[in-house]
């Protein structure tokens, strides 16, 4: 645990050793020289990370507001996305990686899978304007931009919000549903379920008692490595949608160089992952009778 | 079911009678590996397309029809429809889009084979030395590949470029930074397994040096795993690299580069001018898929 939460504060680390050369350009900008920054860089971080340990995140230089009043609002309809999506793809891919898994080297197996790969590996500003085409113009039946006017309704909003987030579940249906599916082959193949079988219970039973709650352990482990993405890696969706969550955040902070806000971001971000791997830590050992015993013991 | 197949082949292909020395039993495995993947559909039609590709990166400019960086005086044919004179329309200099997408393959795939080439260089060294030496720096290492892939690639690779300022070259080595720490992981799980081998066992009895070990008796029997790396972490490039340019951090214009013309071009979607957007929206589509139908086809031959 201790080694887990070390490795988590490096990512500060990694920002400053990247963000090296961007005082000497930030030196240059005259507009930014009364904002300080002409100092070394080593001295602007030790005053930002300074700052954030009292819970301060310091103020925007393109902005001109205190950084934490723009990154809550954003992180907070980011959360909406990732969430929206999380919702339709994790039962979805669930779903077919167990079917995939059922038919192991199959037919369907083979449809699944290769669709998830190819679904996964395509960018997700691809699908965008792919789902802005077919959804958006030709078939128009959704918005074709994330943000609901100001004081829409819950359906209204998820209606906005329903393209980005079908994005989002066919970069991510390959991930969890592989995940599933390896899971469930594993399962499939244990001496529990073989003793299972020879007791002769029916194969439904076996599968809902047996296999399942076996294979979907590894399934939440994944779920949780995506929420990085979800939750900040959504840069190029959120700049084509128009929706003014934190990757759109980062997107315009790294455009004008705005240095604090796109630390806190970045920070944020790397937060957020460490949360989600922590949670899903605790859920996947309370879920393990083999894990949850053994640390007792 | 496929029972009586195999047998057919056993027929026409007898197995050597005598169970010859390690070297030709590792020349019958590598000849059974491309057996498998010539039989494999998927990973033909996957090496097929991504020839296609190739073909148009390199010869793209020899064989299109127009001029893919255009006249902008070509103003009175612009955002014309698809039709038999400009196959795919023409974008909103006039440009024929066709032409564009054709020689757009250059760019991509010659930055992300680079950046991909260059992380697995340096992954792969960091790798063998990690797994070799194991120890403290191989604790810190592994904590920095850990601190690296808790924030998304996309944010790291934006900043960095911002920092940098955008180009082929920067963005080859950021990548290329990125990707590395990732492929080291996989390469350093793989000289793990291999140093605990007899071979190695016995090279350090010769009293050979640690170089000399890592990179002339492990690297050459991790070349496999390495392989799969590289295909797989080759989408993943063209995936960042697309998005980059997409996002503007990129290569730049007047480049034909596809994320580009998708920047350039998705706006006026509205207006209902779908074909310079949907053109190389497909052609990022169809590489990437390329790309991992032969990962996919290696991984199932190696790790099998």
């Amino acid at each position: 645990m201790i080694l887990f939460a070390a490795a988590q504060l490096l990512p500060g680390d990694v920002g400053r050793a990247i963000l090296g050369p961007f005082a000497a350009q930030e030196a240059v900008d005259q507009l930014n020289e009364e904002l300080g920054t002409n100092r070394s860089i080593v001295v602007q971080y030790g005053d930002w990370i300074g700052g954030v340990l009292q819970g301060d995140l310091g103020d925007s230089y393109a902005f001109n507001r205190p950084v934490g009043e723009l990154l809550w609002p954003a992180l907070r309809n980011s959360a909406k996305i990732a969430l929206l999506a999380l919702l339709i793809v994790v039962p979805v891919s669930v779903v077919g990686g167990v079917a995939a898994a059922l038919k192991e080297g199959q037919a369907r197996d083979r449809i699944i899978s290769l669709g998830g790969l190819s679904a996964t590996a395509i960018p997700d500003f691809v699908w965008a304007v792919l789902g802005i085409m077919v959804f958006g113009i030709w078939l128009d039946v959704l918005p074709v931009t994330a943000q609901a006017p100001a004081g829409a309704g819950f359906l209204t909003q998820v209606k906005y919000l329903l393209l980005p987030a079908l994005c989002l579940v066919f970069v991510l249906f390959g991930y969890i549903a592989r995940m599933a599916r390896a899971g469930t082959i594993e399962a499939l193949h244990a001496d529990y379920t073989r003793t299972a079988v020879l007791k002769g219970l029916p194969r439904r039973t076996i599968v809902r008692r047996h296999v399942l709650r076996n294979s979907l352990l590894p399934t939440i482990a994944v779920v949780a490595t995506q929420v990085g993405y979800l939750f900040g890696g959504l840069v190029a969706i959120e700049l084509i949608f128009n929706y003014n969550g934190i990757g759109q955040l980062i997107y315009r902070a790294a455009q004008r160089q705005d240095f604090p806000l796109l630390l806190s971001a970045a920070l944020v971000v790397g937060v957020v992952y460490l949360v989600a791997t922590l949670i899903a830590d605790v859920l996947y050992s309370l879920l393990n009778p083999r894990i949850r015993l053994s640390s007792e013991s | 079911m496929s029972r009586p197949e195999e047998q057919v082949i056993l027929a026409e292909h007898p197995v050597p009678e005598a169970p010859p020395e390690g070297r030709d039993e590792a020349r019958l495995a590598r000849r059974e590996r491309l057996r498998l993947l010539a039989r494999s559909k998927t990973f033909l039609a996957g090496v097929l397309l991504f020839g296609v590709f190739v073909f148009c990166a390199i010869f793209g400019r020899a064989i299109v029809p127009y001029d893919p960086f255009g006249a902008p005086t070509d103003l009175l044919n612009k955002l014309q429809p698809p039709s038999t004179e400009h196959l795919f329309g023409t974008d909103q200099l006039g440009r024929d889009v066709f032409s564009r997408v054709v020689v757009g393959a250059r760019d991509i795939l010659a930055v992300s084979v680079a950046a991909t080439l260059l992380g697995v260089v340096l992954g792969a060294a960091l790798g063998l030395v990690t797994g070799y030496f194991r120890g403290v720096i191989d604790e810190v290492l592994m904590r920095i590949v850990d601190a690296f892939l808790a924030v998304p690639l996309v944010i790291l690779a934006t900043v960095a470029l911002v920092a940098l300022g955008p180009s082929k070259g920067t963005l080859i080595v950021v990548i290329g930074i990125v990707f590395a720490p990732i492929i080291a992981r996989t390469v350093r799980a793989a000289v793990l397994s291999e140093r605990e081998l007899e071979y190695v066992e016995a090279a350090r009895l010769r009293n050979e040096r640690a170089p000399y070990i890592m990179f002339a008796e492990i690297l050459p029997n991790v070349t496999a795993p390495i392989v799969v790396e590289f295909t797989v972490r080759l989408g993943y490039a063209i995936f960042a690299i697309a998005t980059l340019t997409f996002l503007g951090f990129g290569v730049q214009p007047p480049s034909p580069d596809w994320g580009l013309q998708i920047k350039e071009n998705y706006v006026i979607l509205n207006g209902g001018y779908w074909w310079p957007t949907l053109f190389p929206a497909l052609a990022i589509a169809l590489l990437v898929v390329s790309v991992n139908l032969v990962a996919d086809g290696l991984t199932r031959v190696f790790e099998a």
